[in-house]
């Protein structure tokens, strides 16, 4: 990916943890399925856990801050030998949460890293811009003009 | 006073398998999936999702198949739900400004920086029933593709007038707030916005709808524009204590609106456009515009514009829009008040017979007199 700030790690980080939590379990796994990685034994630190999480909004778009309302949300922490692995996701998959969780230690490991973003993140990152995108142009189609009838003529 | 009963329990398990049979309907007829209704019950998944304050939308649909449809009853059972999770902290503010736009109006401006964009909406349909929709298994329609995606920058309307200062200003107060929180510390009045856009947020549909339209017709003596609506969706960030740096963690789909109305101006304050803003889950359009409309009559009294009709008085407004305190308190008059009852059936019986020993006595009083 063009966009992937991997030069500063934890913008780095910060980028492929947000296009696995935009992820499903199911397209992780598809990914996942197209690489010879070897899965680590995965110790799990903090079982995945459902919660909530207090959406904010502003007032007027930009002003004062108000709780508009809750979601859902399912975190989990896992270690991979010495790294920590965190996610972090709206929903409640929780097998999805130990997957992304895995996937952010191994992440991690400057010997796998640019294996793992071109293999997985890239792929995941491009669905997900695909999706956005097609959303953007079946938009467009409704783009309109509306011409104001002037009266009295 | 409610005393509570006990007893009842063959009588109650027995409702409960007759309500799931009810719920099922004929068995013959294919049983709806939990998914149908996620992917093509969008509007009525948004609607329970608003009034029951928690964005899931697998559960939203669940909530509606476990209560027949009833919007109301879907509501509470996530609202049920909500209080069993523990709450891992707030999102980073929502940014509607970056959201990926599916539809974006102005019924005030014409020519938008960006354009405006019709998206998915009923607007235009003439309300004839499709009757083709009846025979199923239509192949599913595919949408036009323009060439080009819509612009990346698609202003807020508000904010393209606010450079004139015509605008009333949305700006955050010093120090950028963390907003009170009504599930945890009720409401107090009178409230300020937090309070206020969150109990609207909350608040039911149909209640905020018929005070939009009381605003409308004069019961609140403004005339709103829409000055803008726009839904799609905006990522969600977060920022885990044990990280120490933002992430996002997933999409929602927002409907916004922003409201703007005349103000003549007073004293301090020169003529000006001022604002109401209005912000659901999904698409939620009727419901984004009249907590809008609500928003703007309950800063009546920041304009000197008085608190006369129902719409401007808060405590009023906030008090009785939440759908599950409503009915809660309406639908528990169904419950057994029996103790309740008797005891003013005991009044009502004790003032008559007092009333009738007054009477009979006073006419004894009376006769003697005569005699």
């Amino acid at each position: 990916m063009d966009d992937c700030r991997i030069g500063s790690p934890q913008e780095g980080r910060a980028f492929w943890m947000g296009v696995l939590a935009h992820a499903s379990l199911k397209e992780m796994r598809a990914a996942l399925a197209l690489t010879q990685i070897e899965w680590p034994t995965v110790e799990v630190v903090k079982p995945a856990e459902v919660g909530t999480l207090m959406l904010e909004g502003r007032a007027g778009g930009g002003g004062r801050r108000f709780n508009a309302g809750e979601a859902t949300m399912t975190r989990c922490i896992v270690r991979v030998g010495e790294t920590l692995g965190f996610s972090y996701a709206l929903g409640r998959d929780k097998d999805k949460a130990v997957m992304a969780a895995t996937l952010d230690c191994l992440l991690q490991d400057a010997d796998q890293q640019s294996y793992l973003m071109k293999a997985i993140i890239s792929p995941l990152a491009m669905i997900q811009s695909r999706k956005r995108e097609a959303e953007s142009r079946r938009a467009a189609a409704t783009k309109v003009e509306f011409f104001t009838m002037v009266r009295g003529d | 006073m409610y005393v509570a009963v006990k007893g009842g329990e063959a009588a109650i398990a027995a409702t409960h398998d007759l309500v799931a049979q009810a719920r099922r309907g004929n068995p013959n007829v294919p049983e709806i999936g939990v998914k149908q209704i996620r992917e093509q019950m969008k509007l009525a998944t948004a609607r329970v999702m608003n009034e029951g304050s928690l964005y899931d939308e697998d559960l939203a649909a669940l909530a509606l198949k476990q209560s027949q449809g009833d919007a109301v009853e879907a509501a509470f059972l996530m609202r049920a739900y909500r209080t069993t999770l523990p709450r891992f902290g707030s999102s980073q503010p929502l940014d509607t400004g970056a959201m990926a736009i599916r539809r974006r109006i102005s019924a005030a401006f014409k020519d938008l920086p960006g354009g405006q964009v019709l998206g998915p909406t009923y607007d235009y349909t003439h309300r004839l029933f499709d009757f083709a929709l009846a025979a199923e298994g239509g192949a599913p329609v595919q949408a036009a593709e323009a060439q080009e995606g819509l612009d990346q920058h698609m202003p807020r309307v508000p904010d393209i007038l606010g450079g004139e200062g015509l605008m009333e200003e949305e700006i955050a107060p010093e120090g950028d707030p963390a907003p009170n929180d009504v599930t945890r510390d009720p409401a107090e009045f009178p409230a300020d916005r937090d309070t206020r856009l969150q109990m609207l947020a909350r608040g039911d549909e149909g209640f905020l709808l018929g005070l939009a339209y009381s605003v409308q017709r004069g019961f609140g003596g403004n005339h709103p524009f829409a000055g803008e609506i726009r839904m799609g969706e905006v990522a969600v960030g977060f920022c885990p204590e044990e990280l120490g740096f933002e992430i996002e963690i997933g999409d929602i789909t927002l409907t916004e609106c922003q409201m703007i109305n005349q103000f003549t101006g007073s004293a301090e304050v020169p003529p000006q456009f001022t604002r109401g803003y209005g912000l659901a889950f999904g698409q939620s359009e009727r419901k984004a515009m009249s907590m809008a409309i609500v928003d703007r009559a309950l800063k009546s009294s920041e304009f000197g514009e008085g608190a006369t009709y129902p719409a401007q008085q808060e405590e009023f407004v906030l008090y009785h829009c939440d759908t599950i305190e409503a009915s809660g308190f309406v639908e528990h008059l169904k419950l057994p008040h029996y103790v309740d009852f008797q005891g003013e059936l005991e009044l009502i019986r004790k003032i008559r017979r007092e009333q009738e020993e007054r009477r009979a006595q006073s006419q004894i009083e009376r006769e003697g007199a005569d005699a």
